[in-house]
């Protein structure tokens, strides 16, 4: 980790970090060099570990009051919000933390997308983020079956469903899933036991995931190699643990906003209604941030099929660094895939809006298009771009650019001198 | 240029959105009367919830349950603000099931403020059986499971009209405009002078609508004027603190020659 040993000044401090190096690693924290051009779309690092806590705790407390057993849970659940001493509070945080906590994934995703923080040498963050954000979707999935309103019931049906296109095992896994023929009280105990325990796995995966970023260290907005430490890096403390904190109470405000004057609107008014197998709901929708991967599936015509492609559109982003063959980084210099990025954020939201519609007519030709595009960029767009695109030149480091104004022409080389 | 090109991008986005969100919907847009518990300081009339409660009781109750809600919770603060010999009256006036006593025998004794709203049918099948196969929906959460909340449902209570030529209605199915489909097992429940209320107010359609409509609110949400009030504090808070960070982390970085 740090290149230089810490000694610790007091005597006892020195006894313990010789046998446990706790302090070695809490100087290496607060010393540890970070780009000093990093924007506010590096803050979400920080946002996501607050959401992934709030999520626990708030989470933990429930459970306390929650009652796993499809008699008894949507009651539970009333029963936490009018009951329990700021229940209301406390269940709102962690529906709406839920909502909150994918927003900042998104954001900090698409930040990774566009200043290219997937690439060498950072390709294991980059794996290992992708396997955090898979089993985010499953927490959130079986977080959402939990309060067994329609939504919930519904939701888990369709969603189990899928396993059964598997060919010969499908109906075997699916039946082992439910725990019996249909989604009922065993499917709810396991999903609530599974809803507590992935939040820890993802714990430990965001400690690998932090691990295995201070090794290279972070990108930055320009996507170049630099020398740490040096005149374009800051020491993590005070620099950017105040940066990450005053991002962190905008977006808290944002948050507050939601829970307390509009709990609900992120959610699906049919799931204030029990569950009932013997009625399906008009529209049966996941939530938002599930939506363009339903449309994915949707899209597909062959049940098996559109599974595969589900799931093939979350493999991408795992073989993602292998994809991109351009070695620039940053979009900043790269002019042609910049545009085709914006091409993709608008493909996502498109997708995820065909998700919540039905599945007919002008939407479900939308979405195919849109499916379609989606593995265009990812499997021909960058793979061909990375070899044809003719980059800018690039800064040799962050001061220049930074002191100079812009980009010198003098002071720059072709990235092919420097990789 | 890029810029052109994500304005381009943007515009094509919502009017997509747009055009297809004009397609959608035969039943039409429900009213907007204005909730006085709407907005950063909505608060629930308190006459209106006391009025509220007295057409559930004399007019919902008989089909709809509110399982969810206690007697007491008629007194509690943020709610109709009924005092606690009322609240004691009120429940005092409903019989509930007890036991099984010393005997092992089951009892009725007049309902407690600790007991939740009796509800009118024994079971869901029996209250789907006496409606016409028709469940009607237990009112506790009832706003909440609308989309379109509280103006969806005050819609839906003066939307009754006569069909339009042309639509022919079964028996013991009405004709209400603002429900999906038109068509609604519920017939009209309210019709001018009903139910008298007590403090002279005239108790027209619009007027109970209006009335039944902030008790079910309340009743969906029975701590909104607590959330909303320590949602204001919070943010307040926030921003406070906000400002205070944002001076401190430009001190602090105006040691490097870097804007933040």
């Amino acid at each position: 980790m740090s290149d230089h040993e810490y000694t610790p000044k007091s005597k006892l401090g020195k006894w313990f970090n010789d046998r446990l190096p706790i302090l070695t690693l809490g100087n290496h924290l607060t010393e540890y060099p970070t780009p000093k051009n990093l924007n506010y779309w590096w803050t979400f690092g920080g946002i996501l570990t607050f959401c992934l806590i709030t999520q626990i705790v708030t989470g933990i407390i429930l459970g306390m009051h929650y009652v796993a057993h499809a008699d008894l849970a949507f009651k539970s659940v009333e029963h936490i919000m009018r009951d329990v001493n700021y229940g209301w509070l406390i269940r709102y945080v962690h529906a709406n933390g839920a909502s909150m906590f994918f927003l900042a994934v998104y954001i900090h995703i698409f930040r990774s997308l566009y200043y290219g923080s997937y690439k060498s040498p950072r390709e294991v963050i980059w794996i290992i983020g992708m396997i955090i954000y898979f089993l985010m979707m499953a927490t959130a999935f079986m977080g959402y079956v939990l309060p067994w309103g329609q939504m919930s019931f519904w939701g888990a049906t369709v969603i189990t469903n899928l396993f059964s296109a598997i060919p010969i095992f499908g109906e075997a896994i699916t039946n082992w899933l439910w725990g019996g023929y249909s989604v009922d009280n065993p499917t709810l105990t396991r999903f609530f036991s599974l809803h507590y325990l992935l939040p820890f796995l993802i714990l430990g995966l965001v400690v690998l995931h932090i691990w295995a970023l201070h090794v290279p260290g972070n990108n930055n907005p320009i996507g170049i190699d630099i020398k740490k430490p040096s005149n374009d890096t800051v020491p993590f403390h005070p620099y950017i643990v105040i940066k990450d904190l005053f991002a962190l109470l905008i977006f808290l405000i944002i948050f507050a906003f939601f829970v307390f004057f509009s709990p609900n609107i992120l959610g699906h008014a049919d799931n204030y209604i029990e569950a009932n197998p013997m009625i399906t709901p008009a529209h049966i929708v996941p939530e938002w941030y599930l939506l363009p991967f339903y449309a994915i599936l949707r899209s597909v015509p062959d049940k098996l099929l559109g599974v595969i492609a589900m799931f093939a559109a979350i493999f991408v982003l795992v073989i993602l660094p292998w994809l991109d063959t351009s070695k620039v980084r940053s979009a900043i210099f790269r002019p042609i895939y910049k545009q085709f990025y914006w091409f993709l954020v608008a493909d996502v939201l498109i997708l995820g809006y065909m998700g919540a519609m039905p599945a007919e007519g002008t939407y479900l030709l939308i979405a195919r298009v849109a499916t379609a595009y989606y593995f265009l960029h990812f499997l021909f767009i960058l793979p061909f771009l990375g070899k044809r695109e003719k980059t800018l030149d690039i800064p040799l480091s962050i001061t220049e650019p930074v002191l100079g104004g812009s980009v010198n022409p003098a002071m720059t080389k072709n990235i092919k001198d420097k990789v | 240029m890029i810029k052109i090109f994500k304005t381009i991008l943007v515009v094509i986005f919502i009017s997509t959105i747009s055009s297809f969100s004009n397609a959608a919907g035969e039943s039409e847009k429900p009213l907007s009367p204005g909730w006085s518990f709407k907005g950063f300081f909505g608060t629930f009339d308190r006459a209106s919830l006391q009025r509220g409660y007295q057409v559930y009781t004399e007019v919902c109750s008989a089909c709809h349950s509110m399982k969810y809600l206690s007697y007491r919770n008629l007194g509690e603060p943020g709610g109709p603000g009924f005092s606690k010999e009322q609240v004691k009256i009120i429940a005092s006036q409903f019989e509930v099931t007890d036991g099984p006593n010393s005997d092992g025998d089951m009892f009725t004794r007049p309902a407690r403020p600790s007991d939740k709203f009796v509800s009118p049918y024994p079971n869901d099948q029996a209250a789907t059986a006496a409606n016409g196969g028709a469940y009607p929906p237990d009112m506790s959460v009832l706003v909440k499971a609308r989309s379109g909340g509280a103006d969806y449902i005050y819609s839906l209570l003066v939307g009754y009209e006569d069909p339009p030529e042309g639509i022919t209605l079964d028996d013991g199915v009405y004709y209400n405009k603002y429900m999906a489909g038109n068509k609604i097992k519920m017939s009209n429940p309210l019709s001018d002078g009903i139910v008298e209320y007590s403090d002279g107010t005239e108790a027209t359609i619009d007027q109970m609508s209006r009335d039944v409509v902030t008790f079910l609110s309340w009743a969906a949400e029975p701590h909104m004027e607590a959330r909303h009030k320590t949602g204001f504090r919070a943010i307040i808070y926030l921003i406070i603190i906000t400002i205070f960070v944002y001076f401190a982390m430009k001190k602090i970085w105006s040691r490097v020659e870097t804007k933040v």
